[in-house]
C-alpha cells in the first residue's frame, strides 16, 4: 500500500500490529482518528498508555487490578478458603460473570505444555503451593481447559498439594446447556455418563 | 452393499465419463495411461473423500480445467444413496449425500467401507514399522472409537513427553516430577492400545493364514508376530521408569507402543529379505482380504474390494484361486483393472464367474 505521508504509515503499522486487524482496515482506524480534533485522540493514546504503565498484577491471585491487591481478594465478603485455579485472566471474567462463584482465584498464566516452552516454573504455582501450604485453604478447584494440557496441570497441582489435606474438585465436564443430545460429540456424552449426578442436585437453584 | 453408477468430470484424464455398474466383478482394462486406476481413485474418493494415489486434492483435476466432481449411487439397505464430490481450485471440497453436505467430512468416513489393494501396499513390507502400525490401527479404529481417541491422546502426550526431555538436556537440569505428570498418563493409554492391538491380532492373524493359503495353496509357511516391548508382566509405567536414564540421554521416549512392529515371515525368514515378489505380493493380498474380512464382520456386509494391477508379479494359478475367490458371493462387488482384456476373460471364464467389463481408452469408457 502506498501512502503518502511516512507518518500515517507508521500509524497504519502500529494498528496493523493487533491481533485481527489488517492493513486496510488499520488504515480505515486511522483515517477516522485524523478526523477527531486532536484532543480527543491525545486522551484516545493517553489511555493506553496509562493503562500499560499503571497496570497492577494482584500479589496474591495475579489477576489484573489497579491496586496491589485485587478487588476480587481484598473483599472480605468472599470465602478465602476457597480457590479456584484458572489459566488466565480472562478465565476470572468468564466465572466471575456467571455469578456463581464467591471464592477467590488463583491465576496460572498459562497451562503446562513443553512443546511450547512452558513448564510448572514458567507458571505461578509456586505461590499457589504456598498458600496450600499455609493451612487457610479448604478447597482448591481446578477450572482450566478440558484439554490433556489442561489436565495434566491439575494433575500436576494436585500431587503437589495432597499431603495438606484440601479437597480438590474439577468443574464438570458434560452436556451444554440448552444443547441436543444427539449433537453432543461422543467423548463428552460418554464422560456425561460416566460421572452422572445425582437427579436431586441437578435441579437449578 | 454396491456402486451402480458412477459419473466423473474432469477427473484426472477423463472429461466426462458415464458408467453403469452392477453387484459382482467390475472389469477396467485397458493400456497403460489410459486410466483405468483413476477409475478405481473415483472410488475410492466415494468412500474416503480423498484419493489414494495423491496427497492434495487438487492435483487429481483434468489439465487445464477448474474444478473435478465424482458422483456415485450406492445401493445399500435397499437405498439409493447419492454421494458427491467437488473439487474447484481455491475453495473448499465439497462432499454431499443426496444434496446435502456434510458438515465434518469423518461423519461419511467407514458408511460405505472399501478395501483396496494396489502396488502401493508394498510399503506395508518394505518401509518403516510406522506403515504396518497405521495398517494396524486403521483397521481397529474403523471398528473401535475408543482405540482411535486414546490413540491420539496418547501420541499428544508422548509428544509433550519428548518435549519436555529435549528441554531437560538443553537446559542441562532434570526433574523427576515433571515427567512423572506426563508418564502417569502414557501409562495406562499405553497399556490399553498394547491390550486392543493384541486381543485384534489373535482374530485377525488367523484369517490371514487361511486366505494366504488360498492363494498358495498352501506352499509356503507364513507367520506374523505382534512385536511389543510390552507384555503381560511389563506394564508401560515400569517400562517407563525402567527406560528413565537412557531416554534422558535419547532426548526421547524410547519405548512404549509406539515402537510397535508385526513381524511378517516366511519359513521363519524375513519376508523382505528372502520372499520372491511373487510371494510377497501374495503375502499383500492375503493381509489385505483378511481386513476385508475383519470389516465385513464388523459392519455386517461386504465392502468394496478393489483390486489394482494384482496381475502383476503373481503367476497364473495364484490369479486363478485369487478371482475364484473373490467371485464367491461373499466377497460383494470387486473392481479388478488389467491390461490385457484376453487374459481377464479367460480367467473369469475358467473361474465360471459373470463379469462387466470395461475397456478404457483415450478418456472415454466403452462397455464391452
Amino acid at each position: 500500500m502506498n501512502l503518502p505521508s511516512k507518518l500515517v504509515e507508521a500509524a497504519v503499522e502500529q494498528f496493523a500490529s493487533l491481533p485481527g486487524i489488517g492493513k486496510r482496515t488499520a488504515l480505515r482506524l486511522v483515517l477516522h482518528l485524523l478526523k477527531q480534533s486532536k484532543e480527543n485522540v491525545n486522551a484516545f493514546s493517553t489511555t493506553f498508555i496509562e493503562m500499560r504503565n499503571n497496570i497492577k498484577y494482584c500479589k496474591s491471585c495475579y489477576n489484573i487490578s489497579d491496586n496491589d491487591i485485587c478487588e476480587i481478594c481484598s473483599d472480605h465478603k468472599r470465602d478465602h478458603s476457597i480457590i479456584c485455579v484458572v489459566e488466565d485472566v480472562r478465565d476470572v471474567m468468564a466465572i466471575e460473570n456467571t455469578m456463581q462463584y464467591r471464592g477467590v482465584y488463583h491465576v496460572l498464566g498459562g497451562i503446562i505444555s513443553p512443546m511450547n516452552g512452558i513448564g510448572p516454573n514458567e507458571l505461578n504455582i509456586e505461590s499457589l503451593i504456598t498458600k496450600a501450604a499455609s493451612g487457610k485453604v479448604n478447597e482448591m478447584i481446578f477450572a482450566l481447559s478440558a484439554t490433556m494440557e489442561g489436565d495434566t496441570t491439575n494433575f500436576y497441582i494436585f500431587k503437589r498439594i495432597k499431603d495438606y489435606n484440601i479437597k480438590t474438585s474439577v468443574i464438570a465436564r458434560g452436556v451444554a446447556v440448552g444443547d441436543d443430545l444427539e449433537y453432543t460429540d461422543e467423548i463428552t456424552l460418554g464422560r456425561s455418563i460416566l460421572n452422572r449426578v445425582p437427579y436431586e442436585n441437578s435441579f437449578v437453584r | 452393499m454396491y456402486l451402480k453408477s458412477l459419473s466423473l468430470y474432469n477427473f484426472k484424464n477423463f472429461e466426462e465419463a458415464n458408467i453403469a455398474l452392477a453387484p459382482g466383478i467390475v472389469c477396467f482394462t485397458g493400456l497403460n495411461g489410459e486410466g483405468k486406476t483413476n477409475l478405481l481413485d473415483a472410488i475410492h474418493y466415494l468412500s474416503f473423500c480423498k484419493s489414494f494415489l495423491v496427497s492434495s486434492d487438487v492435483l487429481n483435476i483434468r489439465f487445464n480445467e477448474s474444478y473435478f466432481a465424482v458422483q456415485g449411487t450406492f445401493i445399500a439397505h435397499d437405498k439409493e444413496d447419492v454421494i458427491y464430490c467437488a473439487v474447484k481450485y481455491g475453495e473448499r471440497k465439497v462432499f454431499k449425500k443426496n444434496q446435502k453436505e456434510y458438515s465434518k467430512l469423518a461423519d461419511h468416513i467407514g458408511n460405505y467401507p472399501l478395501v483396496i489393494i494396489s502396488p502401493l501396499d508394498s510399503n506395508l513390507i518394505t518401509d518403516g514399522s510406522d506403515e504396518r502400525r497405521r495398517f494396524l490401527d486403521s483397521i481397529i479404529s474403523q471398528y473401535n472409537r475408543e482405540y482411535l481417541e486414546k490413540l491420539i491422546q496418547y501420541n499428544k502426550v508422548l509428544a509433550q513427553r519428548n518435549a519436555l526431555l529435549k528441554q531437560f538436556a538443553e537446559n542441562g537440569n532434570f526433574n523427576y516430577s515433571v515427567l512423572e505428570i506426563w508418564d502417569v498418563q502414557l501409562g495406562p493409554l499405553g497399556d490399553y492400545i498394547f491390550n486392543e492391538r493384541k486381543d485384534f491380532l489373535e482374530k485377525f492373524i488367523p484369517v490371514f493364514y487361511r486366505y494366504f493359503d488360498i492363494i498358495s495353496n498352501k506352499k509356503e509357511e507364513v507367520k506374523i508376530h505382534y512385536i511389543s516391548q510390552l507384555n503381560q508382566e511389563l506394564k508401560m509405567e515400569d517400562l517407563l521408569s525402567s527406560a528413565i536414564n537412557k531416554d534422558r540421554s535419547a532426548q526421547y521416549t524410547s519405548v512404549g507402543i509406539h515402537k510397535d512392529d508385526l513381524d511378517f515371515l516366511i519359513k521363519n525368514f524375513a519376508l523382505k529379505k528372502h520372499a520372491s515378489q511373487g510371494q510377497q505380493k501374495s503375502f499383500l493380498i492375503a493381509l489385505k482380504l483378511a481386513q476385508f474380512e475383519f470389516l465385513k464382520q464388523k459392519k455386517g456386509e461386504a465392502p468394496l474390494l478393489l483390486l489394482d494391477d494384482i496381475f502383476d508379479k503373481l503367476d497364473d494359478t495364484r490369479i486363478a484361486r485369487l478371482i475364484d475367490l473373490v467371485s464367491k458371493e461373499n466377497f460383494g462387488q470387486v473392481f479388478i483393472t488389467d491390461t490385457q482384456k484376453e487374459r481377464i476373460e479367460h480367467i473369469l471364464h475358467t473361474a465360471h464367474s459373470e463379469a462387466l467389463i470395461y475397456s478404457i481408452s483415450g478418456g472415454k469408457i466403452l462397455k464391452e
